[in-house]
């Protein structure tokens, strides 16, 4: 006796968030079968192994008509075929374009490719995501991006409305479209201290003051390009390095300020010139793109391992960078007070972002 | 009353890309009707196009109206090929047609096409406007009303019950036509949609007419069902209850002037009646209620049908068999008049009481207080037929031509083929008829009919409990007025119908007759089976559950006539086994009564499958069921004998569990009192039966002694053991699980509004080598119970639940192939409220008043609440422990010896009765909302706290299906009319579609979804009745190929839930509230 045919269709679509989840990580019908065995789930109900095998088929039959139209998630609003109330829409949908920390560390900043599709096997074998689940997750960000790629408005917005994606986590999807986007570098060795919670910040961060959107919402362009202008005005600030008199003059308000307030003080006094050479080159390279890219890799060389290496706290490091963008609106001979507050404003939040082990 | 129907298309959305290059469609719309067709323009590059039409309308009269259904296309405009059809609409325009009905049809209808499925959606608007013509001679029947529930609908008051009403179309399959071979599968596939669907139409529009002749407004338990007879042809066919309605509240009533039916009740009293036995078997013949009317020497001669033609030739009156009006015209009248006469020609024998209308039959299953006045049992006939290919009328016309159909009718040359088929079925009908007699009964409830397909041959079953109604409902003495005199004993108490309808002394069978447990007055029977729901005042102890008995039988291939012979051979043994198994699983709950019994027998290539599902209830008013004892052959052997004692106490061990379990603990009445049979009624001598009889007797029977009816098995052959063992296999539901086959379980009143209606369908292979019949049975017993097993798996969120109206079907698709098809609602019940009803209703309203009440209307709360998976699961411990007590009486001292291998005595009581009393199970009306106030906080809190905003402007409302009448913790405020939908799916691409599961799970969640769509557009926001009646499933992996029918209806309706009409009826008409919402732009 064999089962030819085993289904069971509700009016309403029965949802097992349990087993969802096993689909959405990838399991094959087999090994989800054996992983709800060993959540004890036979014991609790009193059911036989083939009970649980007929069950995990169903449902994984569902999600798999269900996926199609979770593709494009108003459509799941929408369509007429599966009945599943609104709470149990949210949580398919928001449980579908969740992704793993893991995953998306390894991906962040890198073109959505077919080439990058390629070395999912790879990233699968590194991490111990299924490859079925990396897929997915590769997926979900390459089709958020197509989509909101030409798209004028707010990145976050845009998403939110064609993917219907909570806020948490359309924030999230428009950092990765943002670092997709710009190619940010994050996998080499010096990064991988930083969690995608780090990145995420800074895209924000950047999205919010450093792209065309930012300035102006009516503009062509959208969220994802940074203010290609913005950039090349960047290289103004390089006086603040350049002329000697006023890195001096920079130098002395800051250690004026800071004073007795510094636990790093003595560090900090004979470092200055590095760092704001550090932060100031950094603005003045990102006219080209190959050094956009590296932006995170720069920051991290130029300031935030020298610090380290001197054991500043994180809060000296707050009362610095401060200091450090302040005392600029000081420095008569320097005319470029709003383009150093749209740069720095953002790094520095970026900068204590980023400044931790 | 010839009208005008207007159609709009206004938008479409989610079409499939049609072409490739642009990835879009060029979309237009086709508006058929009749030979009328209208066209959109063409809405260029876009998968959501904006045709915002004009009102195309179509001037026709009723009749195709009645027949016809609109026919919407959607298809990819081509320039350069021809044009691509995306898919179609198929929208019955029949709930327009009355009044209180739908007025618009307007919504987002799925376009679906049969080889790829829906494909998109398309808004649409109907209306139809009515011109009043009073033409008499008119063969429209608008205005009738249809429901395929099975009592009076709720908003409705029943002024008389009219009776049977039936009627059947017959036509060529467009499948086996000669152009069938050189069209498309998805040519063939919407002729054979489209020939059923105006086959319906005209099949119900035909029902109206007779319903109309009888004075009646409306069919109640419309029965619609199709037989594919495969190269023979496709029937649909049809039975139900005339009805006259009258919509509660409303003020004026509509009163038939023809309601003078007092004088002709008294025509006949019972007890007149010389020999209410007269039915033609003696009582030697054992299987006096069944029938096999195939009788090999005479049934396969071409051209007569059966062996008594003369039974079935008299109703042709070229309306087909059966119920003509009393007040048609003259023509009608004269016709009434010779079938009269032919009727008590007929055979000679005194059908008197059925003079007036040819079956008193009902296919109701619950009945208005007082009607039903005594029960007899069940009674059932089955027959084996030949579908004869030759008389098949010739091919008429081609498909295509709307019309063609309709010739059958005209064309007197191929008339004969309905009437071949009505002759089949009246002569069965005319069997069960005289069932019902043998039972001292007037009428038949509960009926139903159906059929069973294999190759040629072809079983007509049909069966339904013989009952004593009461006059007063019905129009003009279908049922005769002998039933006064008791009717005045009987109705004050409510186990007055469990009552023997038949006189005592002249028993149609043996059975085991005491007084009645609750008025101690009149006789009742041992055990009572019934293909009814339990009436609503039935005192009931404990709950009830579902039982079922299941059986294969292999027989040999065979061909035709020979293939017949053995079936009907087989058919009275799986009877008796089916009957036996009931017995025994009854006895082993520890029960007394069956409900809603349904035996249904299906006929394969080399096996015969029977399964009988009913729920079982300890009725209050019968005696205790005997236990079941095992006897072995061999009693010298004693490791035998310790085997058996082991059984013995295995069974005993059961029975006390099982009693436990549905808490039955019958208040202890001595069994010296009461419990004692009657003496052997044929041995005494013949009394009078009356009243005051009857106390006496009671008195002198104080003293008889008391030894219960008894069952006992005998081991005989390792076959006994096979059954015993079976017996014990079946597994008890899970704790916090209930089942049953009927509306409500008896025994739970406390619903909450949770509902889940669910069809699931396994198919099994056999593995083909050395096939016994045990082997078989075992196979489908597993396949039942891990399909029960599976469902209460999946539904285990709901506990405590009940799965209801539980119903299975079986088919033989292939000759190594069993499916079954479940069709169930799950409604999760609120064990503590019960007990603390007033309190907790205080809290409630308090608690509700504190709730958002907006949020509750616009998330059903159904659907919010399954994330409440930590619903309480109050233990049922202490129920059970009260329930212990009696329980253990030893069978041994109940038991009489009833041989087992008694066939004939067994099988005569087959014709069983019932008995209940009455406990209150008010359905519908129970304080539901506890838990719906528990649910909402936590679904809807969590979402919220979440991420509201995405998703609560959803457009799609929220429709709900269930089997049953009604809609737990809601109030039905409107009947939309029926839905009776057909639906063909093929493919040529099974594996990528998900192989057989696959497919067919996408394709029912479609007809769902089509189901639903239509609902939605009548406005309404809940099918009630709903039945899937065919889902025939074919597959052939080899070429990678399935195709599947799925046939399914139901009434549409309006509901409103309880706790809103509170609020809402002091301000409006709540019906106009609750659709608005249900039709969806809900905003938040």
């Amino acid at each position: 006796m064999t089962s030819e045919l085993d289904i069971f269709v509700g009016n309403t679509t029965l949802i097992d968030e349990d087993v969802y989840r096993l689909w959405l990580d990838g399991y094959s019908v087999t090994d989800a079968v054996a992983l709800r065995v060993r959540s004890g789930i036979l014991e609790q109900t009193g059911a036989t192994a083939a009970v649980l095998q007929s069950d995990t088929m169903d449902h994984y039959r569902t999600f798999h008509m269900l996926e199609r139209l979770l593709h494009a998630p108003p459509k799941l609003l929408h369509q007429l075929i599966f009945q599943i109330p609104p709470s149990r829409q949210a949580l398919l949908i928001e449980r579908y374009y969740a992704f793993d920390e893991a995953f998306v560390r390894e991906v962040l900043g890198k073109k959505l490719s077919k080439g990058t599709k390629k070395d999912l096997d790879d990233i699968s074998t590194k991490t111990g995501i299924t490859l079925k689940s990396c897929r997915r997750q590769f997926d979900n960000f390459k089709r958020v991006f197509k989509v909101v790629e030409e798209m004028r408005g707010s990145l976050v917005d845009n998403i939110q409305q064609h993917f219907l994606l909570s806020d948490r986590l359309a924030r999230d999807y428009a950092a990765i479209v943002f670092f997709a986007n710009n190619r940010f570098e994050t996998g080499k060795k010096k990064l991988q201290y930083l969690s995608f919670g780090d990145f995420a910040f800074c895209a924000e961060l950047m999205i919010q003051n450093w792209t065309l959107g930012a300035v102006d919402s009516q503009m062509d362009d959208m969220d994802m390009d940074l203010d290609k202008e913005f950039l090349q005005d960047l290289k103004e600030l390089k006086v603040l390095v350049a002329d000697k008199d006023l890195l001096d003059l920079h130098k002395s308000l800051v250690c004026t300020a800071l004073r007795g307030k510094l636990g790093v003080f003595s560090e900090m006094e004979a470092n200055f010139k590095n760092l704001s050479r550090g932060l100031v080159n950094v603005a003045a390279k990102l006219t080209h793109n190959k050094d956009v890219r590296d932006l995170f890799v720069d920051l991290v060389e130029k300031f935030v391992e020298p610090c380290r290496s001197d054991h500043w706290p994180l809060s000296d490091v707050r009362f610095f960078l401060n200091q450090y963008s302040a005392s600029v609106h000081s420095l008569d001979g320097f005319r470029h007070q709003t383009l150093w507050d749209r740069y720095m404003g953002t790094l520095r939040g970026c900068l204590l972002r980023l400044y931790h082990d | 009353m010839p009208g005008k129907l207007k159609v709009k298309i206004v938008a479409g959305r989610h079409l499939p890309v049609m072409d490739r290059a642009s990835d879009l469609t060029d979309a237009f719309v086709e508006v058929k009707f009749g030979n009328t067709t209208f066209k959109t323009d063409v809405y260029l590059k876009s998968l959501n196009p904006q045709w915002n039409s004009e009102w195309f309308k179509f001037e026709v009269d009723d009749e195709d109206l009645q027949d016809e259904p609109l026919q919407i296309t959607v298809l990819d405009h081509d320039t350069y090929s021809a044009n691509d059809a995306i898919g179609k609409v198929y929208i019955d325009i029949d709930p327009l047609l009355y009044s209180e009905a739908a007025t618009v049809i307007s919504g987002w209808f799925p376009i679906y096409d049969t080889i790829h499925g829906i494909r998109g959606e398309i808004n649409v608007v109907v209306k139809v406007d009515l011109f009043n013509d009073l033409n008499r001679f008119r063969q429209s029947s608008c205005g009738v009303k249809f429901f395929c529930t099975t009592s009076i609908p709720k908003c409705y008051r029943a002024v008389i019950i009219h009776g049977f009403v039936e009627e059947l179309v017959v036509n060529e399959d467009p499948e086996y036509q000669w152009i069938d071979r050189i069209r498309t599968p998805r040519a063939s596939n919407e002729a054979r949609q489209r020939l059923i669907s105006l086959m319906s139409g005209e099949l119900q529009r035909k029902i109206g007419l007779k319903v109309l002749e009888m004075r009646g407004n409306a069919v109640v338990g419309y029965l619609q069902c199709f037989d594919l007879e495969g190269e023979s042809g496709l029937v649909v066919r049809a039975i139900g209850t005339a009805c006259t309605l009258d919509k509660l509240s409303s003020p004026a009533a509509f009163l038939p002037a023809c309601n003078s039916p007092s004088k002709e009740m008294k025509e006949i009293p019972f007890n007149e009646d010389p020999n209410p036995n007269t039915h033609s078997s003696g009582p030697s013949t054992p299987l006096k209620n069944q029938t096999y009317s195939f009788s090999p020497s005479k049934s396969y001669s071409r051209q007569s049908s059966s062996s008594d033609t003369d039974l079935s030739l008299t109703p042709k009156t070229g309306m087909g068999s059966g119920s003509a009006g009393k007040e048609g015209g003259p023509f009608k009248a004269l016709l009434r008049q010779q079938t009269q006469s032919a009727l008590e020609q007929r055979g000679g024998s005194p059908h008197r009481f059925c003079r007036r209308r040819e079956f008193p039959f009902f296919t109701l299953t619950a009945f208005p207080p007082g009607f039903l006045v005594h029960v007899g049992g069940v009674v059932s006939a089955r027959s084996v037929k030949l579908l004869d290919r030759i008389h098949n009328p010739a091919f008429v016309g081609i498909m295509g031509n709307t019309r063609s159909y309709k010739l059958l009718d005209w064309n007197s040359f191929n008339s004969d083929e309905p009437e071949t088929r009505d002759a089949w079925w009246a002569e069965i009908r005319q069997e069960i008829k005289s069932h019902a007699k043998a039972l001292g009964c007037h009428a038949v409830v509960g009926y139903s009919e159906s059929t069973s397909i294999c190759e040629e041959v072809c079983i007509l079953s049909a069966s339904g409990t013989a009952a004593v109604l009461n006059p007063r409902f019905l129009q003009d003495g279908t049922v005769e007025g002998c039933l006064e005199q008791r009717l005045e004993e009987n109705l004050p108490t409510r186990c007055g119908f469990c009552h023997i309808p038949y006189d005592e002394l002249n028993m149609p069978f043996p059975a085991h007759l005491t007084y009645c447990y609750n008025c101690r007055k009149q006789k009742v029977p041992d055990v009572l089976f019934t293909t009814i729901d339990l009436p609503t005042d039935a005192t009931v102890i404990g709950k009830g559950c579902l039982i079922q008995a299941r059986l294969c039988r292999l027989k040999k291939k065979a061909q035709a006539e020979a293939n017949a012979t053995a079936i009907s051979n087989l058919l009275p043994f799986m009877e008796y086994e089916v009957h036996t198994q009931l017995m025994n699983k009854l006895k082993l709950k520890g029960m007394n009564a069956l409900f809603g019994l349904r035996i249904q027998i299906t006929v394969g290539e080399n096996m015969l499958m029977g399964l009988a599902s009913a729920t079982g209830v300890y009725l209050a008013a019968l005696p205790t069921p005997g236990g079941i004892q095992i006897a072995g052959k061999t009693p010298n052997d004693g490791s035998y004998e310790q085997h058996i004692s082991h059984m013995q106490k295995k069974i005993n061990d059961t029975i006390a569990k099982n009693k436990e379990l549905y808490e039955i603990s019958p208040p202890e009445i001595s069994e010296e009192i009461i419990g004692s049979p009657i003496p052997e009624p044929r041995q005494r001598s013949r009394l009078l039966r009356s009243q005051s009889e009857s106390s006496d007797e009671v008195t002198e029977l104080d003293l008889s002694h008391g030894k219960k009816d008894a069952f006992v098995l005998e081991i005989d052959d390792t076959d006994a053991m096979e059954d015993v063992h079976s017996l014990l296999t079946d597994v008890p539901p899970p704790s916090g699980f209930y089942s049953c086959n009927t509306e409500i379980m008896p025994g739970i009143n406390n619903w909450t509004s949770e509902i889940q209606m669910f069809t699931s369908v396994r198919v099994i292979r056999l593995s083909s080598l050395n096939l016994t019949n045990q082997a078989l049975n075992k196979n489908f017993n597993d396949l039942c119970e891990n399909l029960l097993k599976s469902l209460y798996f999946k539904l285990r969120s709901m506990i405590p639940c009940c799965l209801c109206h539980v119903n299975f079907t079986v088919s033989l698709p292939e000759d190594e192939l069993i499916q079954v098809t479940v069709t169930a609602v799950a409604i999760t019940f609120d064990k503590n409220q019960a007990l603390q009803t007033t309190k907790t209703h205080v809290e409630k309203s308090l608690q509700r008043a504190s709730t958002d009440n907006e949020e509750l209307l616009q998330f059903p709360l159904e659907l919010c609440s399954d994330s409440l998976s930590s619903h309480p699961l109050p233990p049922a411990k202490e129920h059970l422990e009260s329930a212990s007590s009696n329980s253990g009486i030893p069978a041994a001292q109940r038991a009489t010896s009833v041989d087992y291998s008694s066939f004939a005595d067994r099988c005569s009581s087959w014709i069983e009765l019932i008995k209940l009393k009455a406990q209150t199970i008010r359905r519908g009306s129970i304080k539901t909302t506890v838990t719906v106030e528990k649910a909402s906080p936590v679904g809807d809190g969590n979402f919220r706290n979440r991420s509201a905003p995405p998703c609560a402007n959803s457009t799609v409302g929220v429709v709900k299906m269930t089997p049953l009448s009604f809609i737990p913790g809601a109030k039905i405020t409107k009947y939309l009319g029926i839905i009776n939908m057909f639906f063909i799916r093929e493919t040529t691409s099974l594996r990528e579609e998900g192989g057989v599961s696959g497919f067919l799970h996408a394709f029912i969640a479609e007809v769902f979804a089509m189901v639903r769509a239509h609902v939605a557009a009548l406005g309404g926001n809940a099918v009630v009745s709903y039945i899937m009646k065919q889902c025939v499933f074919m597959e052939n992996p080899n070429k990678n190929q399935a195709q599947c029918l799925i046939n399914v209806s139901g009434d549409a309706v309006v509901f409103v839930r309880e706790s809103d009409l509170e609020v809402v009826s002091t301000q409006q008409p709540t019906a106009n509230c609750q659709s608005s919402c249900t039709e969806g732009e809900v905003t938040t």
